[in-house]
């Protein structure tokens, strides 16, 4: 394999810079890296806990909200721990969700152990496998632009980017969960009054 | 009406538009209600802890969802139900119950007594219904503490009311 060497905070700068999308993040540096691109914005429920959840949280958002565009930004150690959730999204196939894996095959957190993709376990031939209708990789920033189209336009889509190792820090994360779901929610009604 | 119809008219009512299942025999005429009505998303899970990603990610959404699953996948939803207790979601889910009630198949008890333990554990209150009377009320109130009352709330249904399985050889 050869080494990654796109930086995630510059991946996430071109895929999702502020275009507005309505996105969910998995634990860690995916919440740190969205919240920090955003200044903690209203349209990001970052989680920084219940490890696996990401997809399945963003598909109850997309079905919700089929006329807005729902991205889930994880990595690839949150994305393994349910990696079923995949197909059950397949199932469904909302047009209107693409999930982006920030893949730097390692637990980052927890002391940089390599996760199952640093062995060959390939994400972007799994979510193609589970009826994922596109699915890419992007091994260099080169490659950023074509995949930032995927992530936007009409169509159920997995992107994964390789990155390199190392963490970020976002120092003002909010890990309040109760206030970042009241936020979420009341930007998105439009509703300041919304429990 | 039987109790899976009135129960389904009571989810729509509450304008219920994601019925997200792994699914079970004592669920299946709310699944086949769910995968026939044009108004609604059925989703099949591959594990019951999807689900409830799935309830979350429509609260967020400005919508409602339930998540049918039988008490042997109680122990799945362990790690994300802290996502319904420490964000504060509204959550409803219907569980049917095994390894209580005149279970036959000795695999079933260790998780069927798990159950209430484990949702108590976890915050979300339990109520149950044994008797097929028992359904509809148990059901409104499970609604109303969770959509009024912002409560996450699991409606037993009991095996008493399900019927047990024959299983093994006759005694």
């Amino acid at each position: 394999m050869t080494e990654a060497t796109v930086d995630r905070r510059e991946a996430v700068r071109e895929l999702i810079g502020d275009t507005g999308v309505l996105m969910v993040t998995g634990l860690g540096n995916a919440a740190n890296d969205l919240a920090a691109l955003t200044d903690q914005g209203d349209h990001v429920f970052a989680m920084d806990g219940a490890m696996g959840a990401a997809v399945s949280v963003g598909l109850g958002l997309a079905l919700a909200q089929p006329t807005r565009r729902v991205v889930v930004v994880t990595g690839d150690g949150e994305l393994l721990m349910n990696v079923g959730a995949l197909a059950t999204v397949a199932v469904q196939r909302p047009d209107n969700l693409a999930v982006l894996c920030l893949d730097n095959s390692v637990y980052g957190l927890t002391g940089d152990q390599a996760t199952h993709t640093a062995h060959g376990a390939d994400l972007t031939a799994m979510a193609l496998a589970a009826g994922f209708p596109a699915a890419t990789t992007v091994r260099e920033a080169g490659e950023l632009g074509a995949a930032r189209e995927l992530l936007h336009k009409d169509g159920l889509a997995f992107v994964r980017v390789a990155v390199a190792p190392g963490n970020t820090r976002y120092d003002a994360l909010d890990r309040n969960g109760e206030s970042i779901r009241l936020r979420f929610r009341r930007a998105l009604a439009g509703d300041p009054r919304l429990g | 009406m039987n109790w899976p119809d009135e129960v389904y008219a009571t989810l729509r009512r509450r304008e219920t538009t994601q019925f997200a299942y792994v699914p079970d025999s004592g669920h299946k005429r709310l699944i086949e209600l769910a995968h026939a009505d044009p108004e609604v998303r059925a989703i099949p899970l591959t594990t019951e802890e999807e689900g409830v990603g799935v309830v979350a990610g429509a609260h967020l959404g400005l919508a409602r969802a339930v998540l049918l699953m039988q008490s042997s996948g109680v122990g799945n939803t362990v790690n994300f139900l802290s996502l319904i207790q420490h964000c504060r979601f509204p959550f409803l889910t219907l569980v049917t119950m095994r390894g209580e009630f005149g279970e036959q198949n000795p695999w079933q008890f260790a998780m069927g007594r798990a159950v209430e333990p484990v949702f108590a554990a976890m915050g979300v209150a339990t109520l149950r219904a044994d008797t097929a009377d028992d359904v509809q009320p148990v059901v409104e109130a499970a609604i109303g503490m969770v959509d009024r009352g912002g409560q996450a709330v699991a409606v037993l249904l009991g095996q008493r009311l399900l019927g047990a399985k024959p299983f093994g050889p006759k005694p």
